[in-house]
């Protein structure tokens, strides 16, 4: 039956085929002719192609354009090879497969030509039905410093009705006009250039204004206050922007070390437990995120959202192995667990490396997590670092609620504050303390999931924020976890407004120098502990 | 107690120290022997020690002495550092500049004012912290002053404000993480990534000639020999008594009235400065110094030297410093890929089953055997009872 259906459907598009081709002037007679047109008959043929009103045209243009037209040798069809090398009819658009190299020729372009197409394609989209089309269009004009006819700008604007596509056509007529031997004109294109944060305006302007000279400076005064008016306003507004900029990457880079620290804020900070395979723990997480995406490889999107649970399991049966094996003798001697901890981490690392070779692994990032969105010409933010600012957040009010609201958060409060009579209330103590160690190794887990996806998994993944996240700790005060995220953020902030100004490694530097004269200042942190407690912490 | 005691200070410091006596007797003949070994006898003869051995013992020695450095403050006062590789580093940086002034004009670049890597930096003239490392008395005064101003600004900011336990040692494994990012830095004019390198000679002599190394390794020694003393002379002295007072109980201590800070600052500079000794000893021998011994994974492992072989007794973290050093040699010469899970579990199992090191399991074996020999014998124990 399928069968059947899909031969009638063929012999029908056959039948409209020969058809259309008959017809005088139609895409398919134009494109054909195109074979064996030398340049400037295709210049011609290209102008016709373009005046149809037909949909196919467009893409059959942009190819030409991009030396990706094709024909079959045989039987002169048409071809579109797209990038992927996949090729389809450009009459029909239906894939074509198993074509040989010498089957397919392709159609020729030289430079005079691709500026007539280009202008041509420029015109087609600016005239698109679809708003998003021409939206494009005018962002690529505005790039290319408009290299299009005035004409066809002026007629677009007379008729667009879109306010976006308006703002961008007019900023391209502006530039146009910027370019005038009329003095009228000019100050035209500077008012409608002025406040914009294109990249492209700030450039013409500086051009503009670069290329007064020294008489031209008192005879069109005016004209050069105007313009370099205008680019100091946008300047200001650039580096505003600039600034939220780095306040986004500072918050991204404190999320970072919130999630790298959470973990250690319960494992240190409730327990006094200096655990410094913390940092190994965050590397079984990525390690977990690679594996997982290694099992799905269709599916990089789920195989994250897997990753999740399978990390802070991961990390959190380590944690209680490493807690009831090792640390559970030590209690009460915390440089000895110092030291027992850092031979675990090395020991992990090294079986890491045996075991997926010292070289990183790429940890591929789902597609909805990859880019960026514009929220103007001057700001561009990546959606990876404002879903890692909002997982970060997640987390933290996902524990605070596990610790406040649950009965092993209660258990967990009152072998803290008061273990032997936790004990005799019927706690047992033992499996808390394994159980609150593999949950702070859990979390760091899901860090791990989180760093896969900003930097390379590799063995030294942990080494590289576990001073970090201690002095995260440290500074946020031991045993809060509002200090924790105060904390993060403002040295992820800190770090990230230093390092334009004195360099990223010297930012570093400098923020770790300020932690150890903060340290000086408030031996306990911004938070600290007050009462009884202060004796034990 | 009563005795008067006209004996030198020497012999009555080494009176009752057993360990001691054997080690300094040891390391004595050590530095007769080897040079001796390898001067005299000819290559290829059953007694030679070839100077790359002589060498990689003179380097064992230089971390026996970061040992001692981290015993005195770790085992008789309780501060842990995990920093004290950026004393060792800083001193080590100092004799590394006063060599490569010395390098002169036999650079690559044979410019007789500039090291190379400045001149491969274009930089005109040489920075204001460089002046003064032409003369080698000068450049000793800064191998104790680097780390001793170091450590006495740091300490007198971290003990002052009470900084404590685990607190101190984040603070100073943070400091030589600082370090080490500072250190990488090629403007700041101290070689970068490289370090310094392509050393030529000292004090005229070729470090290639195997008198030299002769001469560099008897050096070591003495100031391993001397580490000790002074460490030992520290420790016993009535100030040692504090310092044992503020490990066991700080509180404690500062309500009886002593200045618990000064007493830590004091014993904190003069490890910083021991460090630094062995750091300048050691570059001549290995030939280099880079930013990656500021790495904060080479100080913990001065810790594990320390603690293998047994803290609180000095002559232990001699032990420790070669025993591990040269299972690294071997190991990481053999299968790399162990080393690691050897110096982990190393970690792991010393402090869990053998807190005092090797020295403590000497104790334990020797007590052991005496114990059996008592038992064996009850009328022996009678009479002493």
């Amino acid at each position: 039956m399928m069968i059947l259906c899909r031969q009638i459907v063929a012999a029908l598009l056959l039948m409209m085929c020969a058809l259309s081709q008959a017809q005088e002037g139609s895409l398919e007679t134009l494109a054909t002719q195109l074979i064996d047109a030398s340049y400037r008959e295709k210049a011609v043929l290209a102008e016709q192609i373009a005046a149809l009103d037909d949909e196919r045209s467009l893409p059959l243009l942009s190819a030409l354009l991009n030396s990706a037209l094709y024909y079959k040798k045989d039987d002169q069809r048409i071809l579109i090879v797209a990038e992927d090398d996949s090729i389809t009819d450009a009459l029909s658009n239906e894939a074509v497969e198993n074509l040989g190299r010498r089957d397919k020729k392709k159609i020729g372009v030289n430079n005079s030509l691709r500026r007539t197409l280009r202008n041509l394609i420029s015109q087609a989209q600016i005239n698109s039905r679809n708003p998003d089309i021409r939206l494009q269009a005018a962002t690529n004009l505005l790039k290319s410093s408009a290299d299009v006819e005035p004409e066809i700008i002026h007629q677009a604007l007379a008729k667009e009705q879109n306010d976006a596509v308006r703002e961008v056509l007019s900023l391209v007529q502006g530039l146009i006009l910027l370019a005038s031997d009329q003095a009228a004109e000019r100050r035209q294109g500077l008012a409608a250039l002025d406040g914009s944060l294109y990249p492209q305006v700030r450039a013409s302007l500086n051009q503009f204004i670069q290329g007064f000279s020294e008489e031209e400076k008192i005879s069109r005064r005016d004209e050069l206050k105007m313009a370099e008016k205008s680019l100091a306003d946008i300047e200001t507004l650039v580096s505003m922007n600039g600034y939220i900029e780095n306040l986004y990457f500072g918050l991204a880079l404190g999320a970072v070390l919130l999630l790298a620290a959470i973990g250690l804020a319960i494992t240190f900070g409730v327990m006094g437990v200096i655990n410094m395979a913390h940092g190994e723990m965050i590397m079984l997480g990525a390690y977990t995120t690679y594996v997982v995406q290694q099992l799905l490889p269709q599916h990089i999107g789920l195989s994250l959202v897997v990753s999740v649970p399978a990390a802070f399991l991961v990390s959190g049966v380590v944690g209680v192995a490493i807690e009831r094996g090792v640390i559970r003798h030590l209690y009460g001697r915390p440089l000895e667990t110092l030291l027992a901890t850092f031979g675990i981490s090395l020991v992990l690392q090294q079986a890491v490396r045996s075991i997926f070779s010292p070289l990183n692994r790429e940890v591929a990032t789902p597609e909805w997590m990859a880019g960026t969105f514009m929220v103007n010409p001057a700001l561009e933010l990546t959606w990876n670092r404002l879903y890692i600012i909002i997982f970060s957040l997640l987390v933290l009010a996902l524990l605070a609620l596990v610790l406040k609201r649950t009965l092993f958060g209660l258990q967990m409060r009152a072998v803290t504050m008061n273990r032997p009579m936790a004990s005799s209330m019927g706690i047992r103590t033992g499996w808390v303390d394994a159980l609150t160690f593999g949950l702070g190794s859990g979390i760091a887990g899901i860090a791990g999931v989180a760093l896969s996806q900003l930097t390379n998994v590799g063995p030294n993944l942990g080494q590289a924020y576990i001073i970090d996240s201690f002095m995260v700790v440290v500074f946020g005060g031991v045993g809060n976890l509002w200090g924790t995220l105060v904390a993060a953020m403002s040295l992820g902030v800190a770090n990230k407004i230093f390092e334009p100004l004195a360099g990223a490694v010297l930012a570093k530097i400098l923020v770790l120098v300020f932690i150890i004269l903060f340290i000086q200042k408030r031996p306990r942190g911004l938070f600290a502990l007050k009462g009884r407690a202060v004796d034990n912490a | 107690m009563t005795i008067q005691d006209n004996r030198g200070p020497l012999t009555r410091l080494l009176m009752s120290d057993s360990g001691g006596r054997k080690l300094i007797l040891l390391m004595l003949v050590l530095a007769v022997i080897i040079p001796f070994c390898n001067l005299v006898f000819a290559e290829g003869s059953f007694f030679h020690i070839s100077t790359y051995t002589m060498t990689l013992l003179g380097k064992y020695l230089c971390y026996a002495l970061l040992a001692i450095a981290v015993d005195l403050i770790w085992g008789y006062c309780g501060i842990l550092s995990l920093g004290h590789g950026a004393f060792f580093a800083l001193g080590g940086y100092a004799m590394g500049m006063y060599l490569m002034r010395q390098i002169g004009d036999r650079g690559v670049y044979g410019n007789a004012e500039l090291p190379d890597f400045m001149v491969f930096l274009n930089w005109q003239e040489l920075p204001w912290y460089w002046y003064g490392f032409d003369s080698f008395a000068f450049a000793m005064l800064m191998v104790l002053l680097a780390p001793g101003i170091l450590a006495f600004v740091f300490g007198f900011l971290a003990f002052r404000s009470r900084v404590t336990g685990v607190y101190l040692s984040i603070i100073t494994q943070a400091m030589t993480y600082a370090l080490l990012l500072a250190f990488f830095r090629n403007d700041m004019g101290f070689g970068g990534n490289n370090g310094l390198t392509d050393f030529k000679d000292i004090l005229g002599f070729s470090l290639q000639s195997d008198s030299t190394r002769a001469v560099l390794f008897i050096a070591s020694v003495l100031a391993l020999i001397g580490g000790y003393l002074i460490s030992r002379f520290i420790v016993t002295s009535k100030l040692g008594r504090v310092l044992v007072a503020i490990r066991d109980a700080e509180s404690r201590a500062r309500f009886l009235g002593y200045r618990v800070e000064y007493y830590k600052l004091f014993v904190f500079v003069v490890s910083s400065m021991l460090a630094g000794v062995a750091g300048a000893l050691y570059v001549p021998q290995v030939g280099i110094i880079n930013p990656g011994e500021f790495a904060p994974i080479n100080s913990i492992e001065i810790i594990i030297w320390v603690a293998v072989g047994g803290r609180n007794t000095l002559y232990g973290a001699v032990i420790g410093a070669v025993l591990v050093n040269y299972a690294k040699t071997v190991f990481t010469g053999a299968f790399a890929e162990l080393w690691l899970f050897l110096l982990g579990g190393l970690f792991v199992l010393t402090t869990l089953w053998l807190p005092k090191g090797m020295v403590g399991l000497w104790d334990l074996i020797r007590e052991k055997y005496r114990h059996r020999q008592n038992t064996a014998a009850p009328l022996a124990q009678g009479d002493q009872t």
